[in-house]
């Protein structure tokens, strides 16, 4: 039955759902709504969590970890500089490969200051070692948040749930909410494999020399590269339960044949949708929706854009100084391919900035005029910037 | 009267006792917080789970794939240490085990880069034991100092000069710090009363909710003394009034350890290599801090009142009966 929830709420109920023993989280904008809503589902009894609200993000992932190693399922939340206060914490749980599900409700990185959406947050911890997943619209956060659990308790590793910050987080969706049954046949009860428990004590976190800690590094490594096949499971899994599938790794739209493609993540999926209906091209176009940015499905890719002769690649962050940052990986991917198309590659929607509905015609200008592998930010009012800025 | 002497190794048999933390790790020779840890993970028990900072005692009892302990135990990072043994003990609460949670840091990880997940473990009320080991300086990266350095201490980073007498601040008062979380007990103990620490985690255990020891442990290499001094200079920062052995329970001082005689801080200082700038001859600047030093034992000692009131059996003047190398001379 569809329930008109935000992002949030919704977000909360799915949270719920997967039945987390200990939640930990540290407010901030735009991921509050989430944490609230769980507070409120503790308040009210609907959900039996030791819910700990702790002073800092970084010991929200923190308390989750030990909560993990203590042989619980934990959730935490956060955002933008939340992530990164978390950063040394996140790389801690990867790689002590602890299975735990993050949502991350995507928003810029200061300075300057900006409360608004986009992907710097998570872009910045992709070398964590976590699975990342971006959702195209609030019932695939729901539906993915309940596959994370899953996908992290069988690869014991920790995924991050990538929500736009705003764009799904406050707003309203008709959003069918699973039913219990529905989850805990999906998610069955889980012990972890090396809960700290005193009748059979282990040392977790010791030093690691020389002699171990490449190959340590390489498990780590293998094990996010074999997890794909978990991530594709998971979403066949749980469409045969709820119906819903997202495609696993990465979902395309349009004509299969098109030669242009346009790659994105996250949220803008839906205005490239919208876009396509209303100012429709003479040439056909494939949209990628790329659902998973690790492990990064290469070979997916290969396949998503064979036969293009042009990608483009739009993307919610940058690494300054060097361009986009999947637009690197996928050119990186489509450089073994033998007819490689050429790449395109753009920011938008940074900070919050708009992704006005004819955002398809723009990307296709902006392509048609740029030299392929130019990374550009679309929508710079140049004018107002210093000369040597321009 | 026959003489009735045990040996020392049937001695051990006749107390059998479980070790959480066993032999074989790799701590210097002396090492004050290796007998901390094992005096602590003995009077706790084995129904433990220890959440441990980064720093010397992480190091030296593990390098994968080898580990001293023998009780479930986690290492994650240098400043989170309070927030993973809440998240450990919150799991534990969900899962209706009683497990005690104990967390383990030096005082680095607890006085200065993990100041704030500690306190918010405190201000929630986790059940979790937090033991600082307190050497005085971060000793893992090579003796630098921390807020828990005493005043004129020399380290790496607070070296004596023209300029400097060593380092310029004042220890942090920790206990008070944590006490005034109002928590359930917070207590300071030493190495060189192992009776003490015994009886105060046996205390802290039985409480639900948090509770803070803070037990001085003498660094050999850092604080420049031969290890086989440890406890005899444990015991002297104790009889000088340098640090004060107190208990403290929601908020209000309930007991002391007194010191019916105090030492003058020279008799604590001299012993280490620390203070040694202190000692130069015709240096007023030295007489300076030297007065300076006294005048904080003096603070401490009327503060607590650690000269006592009455006399105890469990004072100072019984413990220091017991010393190596037989009975002290009348």
């Amino acid at each position: 039955m569809l329930e008109a929830l935000e992002g949030s709420q919704a977000l909360a109920r799915a949270v719920a759902l997967c039945r987390p023993q200990v939640i930990s989280a540290y407010p901030i904008t735009p991921q509050t709504h989430i944490v609230e809503n769980i507070s409120k589902l503790v308040a009210d009894g609907k959900l039996d969590c030791e819910f700990v609200s702790v002073e800092s993000e970084f010991s929200a992932a923190s308390v989750a970890l030990g909560a993990a190693m203590a042989g619980s399922r934990a959730y935490t939340a956060s955002a933008s500089q939340g992530i990164l206060l978390m950063a040394e914490v996140l790389y801690n749980i990867a790689g002590s490969r602890v299975p735990l599900v993050l949502t991350c409700a995507n928003r810029a990185v200061s300075s300057p200051l900006s409360i608004w959406n986009d992907q710097q947050d998570s872009m910045s911890v992709r070398d964590a070692g976590w699975i990342q997943l971006y959702c195209a619209d609030n019932q695939e956060a729901v539906d993915t948040t309940i596959q994370a659990y899953r996908i992290a308790e069988r690869c014991e590793l920790p995924v991050m749930v990538c929500v736009d910050g705003f764009t799904l987080t406050h707003t309203l969706e008709g959003i069918d909410v699973p039913e219990p049954e529905q989850v805990d046949g999906f998610l069955p009860a889980y012990q972890f494999s090396r809960t700290l428990t005193p009748t059979n004590p282990i040392s977790m976190g010791t030093l690691v020399s020389p002699d171990f800690y490449p190959e340590a590094r390489h498990s780590h490594h293998q094990a996010l590269l074999n997890a794909a096949t978990e991530i594709i499971a998971a979403d066949e899994d749980w469409g045969e339960v709820c119906g819903r599938r997202y495609g696993g790794l990465l979902k395309t739209m349009g004509d299969p044949e098109a030669k242009t493609v346009i790659l994105s993540m996250g949220s803008v999926l839906g205005t490239l949708q919208a876009s396509l209906q209303e100012y429709p091209q003479q040439e056909s176009i494939k949209l990628v929706q790329l659902r998973c940015f690790r492990p990064f499905p290469r070979q997916a890719i290969q396949q998503a854009c064979a036969g293009a002769e042009r990608v483009i690649v739009l993307e919610r962050a940058l690494s300054p100084g060097s361009g986009g940052i999947v637009g690197n990986e996928v050119l990186a991917a489509l450089s073994e391919v033998e007819t490689r198309p050429q790449l395109f590659n753009c920011a938008a929607g940074l900070g919050g900035r708009d992704i006005p509905l004819d955002i398809v015609p723009r990307l296709l200008d902006a392509a048609s005029q740029a030299t392929p592998g130019h990374f550009q930010i679309l929508d710079v009012q140049l004018d107002k910037l210093p000369q040597e800025d321009r | 009267m026959q003489e009735t002497t045990i040996p020392a190794t049937n001695l051990r048999q006749k107390q059998p006792r479980f070790q959480g933390m066993t032999a074989g790790h790799r701590a210097c020779l002396g090492c004050g917080e290796a007998l901390g840890a094992r005096l602590v993970t003995e009077a706790a028990g084995p129904d433990v789970m220890i959440a441990n900072a980064t720093g010397c005692l992480e190091i030296f009892t593990t390098s994968w794939p080898e580990s001293a302990w023998r009780v479930p135990w986690m290492h994650s990072l240098f400043e989170n240490t309070g927030a993973i043994a809440a998240g450990m003990e919150a799991a534990l609460k969900a899962q209706k085990k009683s497990t005690k949670v104990l967390a383990f840091g030096g005082d680095g990880g607890t006085f200065d880069i993990g100041f704030q997940a500690l306190s918010g473990m405190l201000e929630r009320g986790h059940n979790v034991l937090y033991v600082c080991f307190d050497n005085e300086a971060y000793m893992n990266t090579g003796i630098q100092r921390s807020s828990s350095t005493p005043h004129a201490a020399m380290t790496t980073t607070s070296p004596p000069g023209k300029e400097r007498m060593g380092k310029r601040h004042l220890k942090k008062d920790m206990v008070s710090i944590v006490a005034a979380h109002h928590i359930p007990y917070a207590a300071t103990s030493s190495v060189a009363w192992p009776s003490d620490i015994r009886k105060k985690v046996r205390r802290a255990m039985a409480i639900d909710g948090p509770t803070f020891l803070q037990i001085h442990v003498p660094c050999p290499l850092g604080w420049g003394f031969d290890g086989a001094k440890t406890i005899e200079v444990g015991r002297l920062a104790v009889q000088t009034g340098l640090f004060p052995i107190i208990e403290i329970e929601r908020g209000g001082l309930t007991g002391v350890l007194p010191i019916r005689n105090p030492r003058p801080v020279e008799d604590y200082l001299k012993e280490q290599g620390r203070f040694r700038h202190l000692f130069k001859k015709n240096d007023l600047r030295a007489q300076q801090e030297l007065a300076h030093i006294q005048a904080i034992a003096d603070h401490n000692i009327e503060v607590y009142e650690l000269k006592g009131h009455g006399s105890s059996a469990f004072d100072d003047e019984g413990m220091t009966l017991v010393q190596r190398g037989g009975l002290r001379r009348a």
